[in-house]
């Protein structure tokens, strides 16, 4: 077997069980919110199609962007909850998974449990009714007994969706089948994309067939069919949830954050396996948000992830000026202590800057050095970014500072931006100054004469309930300061080259080996 | 029992603008078999429907075996009647045997009393008791009817209510469940109270006819005598059609044999 292969494999058990865990529970949510409402709705008309549009309108929703916005409204019900009770929860992972994919689940149980439930003949209904039945009896012995069939078939449809849908619950900070595919997406691991892919097609499939089963047996009569079906299911479930509950056990102490891209994973992997080599627990949320990683740290989710000063600058403390590098990280520093409690521990000595990247011979072709040269050319030319650059401050003072303009401008996935660059499908493109491929491709970062971008100095941030953790400190001080912008566009280069890729967690133990002493 | 069975005083009932009816009375007395007759939309099947309150009336009091039936729970009166439709209504996720038992179960009868009780209906309505365990969509139309009745024959009832009981019915099939039913009558004492539009039916079964039109009674009588005493032109058209249906039969039947030879 392929080593990216059996590294997959190592990771199933965790990866599914998570996943399996999360459907089955927002299914099961689902089915006990849909089926209420579906038979309130097919008694009263006034009800139905409020119910019905309602469901209908939460589907049109695209099912990542309702799982990113159940974060920020959990955040703010959590901080409510600590304001009165002094208690709050996790705004991140589990549960905004779980009530986004639970409402997903809703809109096939109801529309088909409200039109089963209508369409049992009105003779057998006024049967009911004539041999004695009360409203409830009639439900439970007639009504829902004929309408199960119909019931279940939207309960598969449902599981279905549902399966598929849970892996977007990956940049929420939610474990599950999705890592494969965002991780694979972002490293060029195409064996990690068709991995998880293929692991939740088949998931789905052994669900849908299960379910399958206890349909038949509605439709049958078959006590014996429903059986196997649920006892197949709840097996089912039980074997791919019994890994995590054995993980349980052990005392994951501490969390280390992760945004989604190569350096992130790879940065995360190296401070993890500092702390595991002191002997302590480590979990790692991976994939998480720009926005969320920070607030998920603030709210000691987490314990410790990398940043970079200039987003923090600007998207947290929502600064547009330009101070100078070593002022940026010192107010930073200070500002962000008083305001969250977020200890900045240092930075890690190397910048990963937003820049602007050409390919050399275009850029010589067009005498294009600075930025201020592409605002002269720009609007002969196509832009490539990322998909948050356009929409980021970073863009808006570089764009008022030069007069940029561009003929077009296009989004991409970071891998797939470097390929419309080497392609020519973009001429100029936003790219990161400690990406490996900027090396490795030859290519050209043009220079900031105005000073617009600010200073993007990797730091890593601790979590308030952290701020004196001494295991914690210890294993991530000797970091401070260490890493060059070659190292880390090297390690970078070494999980994102097409060739002989590296894993993260490889090329954060090569990493360690280059920069810290052996122990 | 003292007094009657169904006793109906002034009941109005009205869909929208249309008055389904028009301020009944009707008294029933016990042991009675009654048809209701008349055209379509003359009010008979809602009539029959304010009796075990499947139609609640807009104005009037209905009293069944002497109690108002606006004044109990509409399933503990229905649980005192039996029901029979034309659509039969035999619930098909239950075997036959599950659907006679539904009132009795309803009852809280235990299982000795209501598998006997099963046993006697099969037999009552004429059925083979290998039938009990068959879905109903296994029955032909003319058994899964004899069902109906048992059904609603199970829990003991005093009271039948029918509504086009034998309608959908082939002739052969329909006259030898008319005839069963009407012995059944007779055995155990019943008062049956039949909605049809089939006169010949009604003439042959039925003690008393009572004839609706526009939601009110225009003739109420036992056959003969409503025949002899009527005053009506409609009614009297009514009750005479089956025996000049009869007659034109035999006048048919009678030169089919000359033609042929």
């Amino acid at each position: 077997m392929s080593p990216r292969l059996s590294q997959a494999f190592a990771l199933l058990p965790e990866y599914l069980g998570w996943h399996v865990l999360l459907s089955f529970s927002a299914l099961l949510l689902g089915v006990a919110i849909s089926l209420p409402l579906a038979i309130a709705a097919s008694r009263s008309a006034r009800l139905r199609w409020p119910v019905l549009a309602g469901a209908s309108l939460i589907q049109t929703i695209p099912s990542l962007a309702l799982l990113a916005l159940f974060f920020p409204l959990l955040l703010a019900l959590s901080t409510l909850s600590k304001g009165l009770t002094g208690h709050g929860f996790s705004a991140l992972g589990f549960l905004p998974s779980l009530l986004a994919l639970t409402l997903y689940s809703m809109l096939p149980i109801l529309r088909n449990g409200a039109a089963a439930i209508l369409g049992v003949d009105a003779a057998i209904k006024e049967a009911a009714d004539g041999v004695g039945m009360t409203a409830r009896q009639r439900l439970f012995q007639v009504e829902l007994p004929l309408a199960a069939p119909v019931i279940m078939a939207g309960v598969r449809t449902a599981a279905v969706w549902t399966i598929g849908a849970a892996t977007l619950s990956t940049p929420v900070g939610q474990t599950s089948l999705g890592n494969y595919i965002f991780a694979g997406l972002q490293t060029e691991n195409w064996v990690f994309v068709l991995f998880g892919c293929a692991a939740s097609a088949i998931l789905a499939l052994v669900a849908d067939q299960l379910l399958g089963l206890i349909e038949a047996g509605t439709r049958k009569r078959s006590l014996r069919l429903v059986l196997i079906g649920a006892a197949g299911l709840l097996i089912g479930v039980a074997a791919a949830v019994a890994p995590l509950a054995a993980g349980l056990n052990r005392a994951q102490a501490y969390t280390v954050g992760a945004k989604n891209f190569s350096e992130q994973y790879i940065l995360a992997e190296l401070m993890a396996d500092r702390l595991e080599a002191s002997g302590a627990q480590v979990s790692r949320k991976e994939d998480l948000g720009s926005a969320v990683a920070y607030r998920a740290l603030a709210a000691g989710e987490i314990d410790a992830y990398v940043d970079y000063s200039g987003t923090l600058w600007t998207n947290v403390l929502n600064r547009k000026d330009n101070p100078g590098r070593a002022e940026v990280l010192k107010q930073l520093t200070a500002e962000l202590k008083r305001r969250d409690g977020v200890t900045v521990l240092g930075s890690l000595g190397f910048e990963n800057a937003y820049a602007f990247v050409m390919r050399p011979d275009r850029a010589k072709a067009l005498g294009v050095r600075s930025i201020a040269d592409l605002a002269r050319e720009g609007p002969k030319l196509t832009l490539g970014s990322d998909l948050e650059f356009l929409s980021r401050p970073e863009w808006t003072a570089v764009e008022t500072a030069y007069g940029l303009k561009f003929k077009t401008k296009r989004s991409y996935q970071p891998t797939f931006m470097y390929r419309a660059l080497s392609g020519g499908e973009a001429d100029v493109i936003s790219a990161f100054s400690s990406d490996g491929r900027i090396a490795a491709g030859h290519l050209v970062i043009l220079t900031d004469p105005k000073g617009a971008i600010p200073p993007y100095d990797a730091v890593v941030l601790i979590s308030p309930k952290r701020a004196h953790d001494k295991r914690l400190l210890a294993a991530l001080q000797p970091l401070i300061g260490k890493i060059s912008v070659q190292a880390m566009q090297g390690a970078n280069y070494s999980v994102d080259r097409d060739q002989g890729k590296a894993s993260p967690a490889e090329a954060a133990r090569t990493l360690g080996r280059q920069i810290l002493p052996s122990p | 029992m003292a007094g009657p069975v169904i006793e109906l005083s002034g009941v109005e009932k009205r869909y929208g603008a249309h008055a389904a009816l028009a301020g009944v009375d009707l008294s029933i007395e016990a042991g009675v078999f009654t048809a209701l007759v008349g055209g379509s939309g003359s009010g008979k099947t809602t009539l029959l429907k304010t009796i075990n309150r499947l139609v609640a009336p807009d104005a009037g009091t209905v009293r069944v075996l002497g109690a108002d039936v606006a004044g109990a729970e509409p399933h503990v009166l229905r649980r005192k009647i039996g029901y029979v439709f034309q659509e039969v209504g035999l619930f098909p996720h239950l075997t036959v045997a599950e659907n006679i038992a539904v009132t009795p179960k309803l009852l809280g009868w235990d299982k000795r009393r209501i598998d006997a009780r099963v046993a006697n209906l099969l037999g009552l309505v004429d059925l083979p008791l290998d039938v009990a365990g068959r879905a109903p969509a296994a029955l032909s139309g003319g058994q899964r009817q004899r069902v109906g009745v048992a059904r609603a024959l199970a829990a003991e009832p005093k009271l039948m209510l029918m509504d086009e009981p034998f309608g959908a019915l082939d002739p052969l099939t329909r006259d030898a469940l008319g005839t069963d039913y009407r012995s059944l009558h007779e055995r155990l004492g019943l008062t049956t109270v039949m909605v049809t539009h089939d006169m010949a039916e009604a003439v042959l079964l039925a003690d008393r006819i009572v004839v609706l039109r526009d939601g009110a009674i225009v003739a109420d009588g036992a056959p003969g005598e409503l025949l002899a005493h009527t005053g009506d032109a409609g009614v009297r058209d009514l009750l005479e059609a089956p025996r000049r249906q009869a007659e034109r039969l035999r006048a048919k039947l009678a030169a089919a044999p000359e033609a042929a030879s």
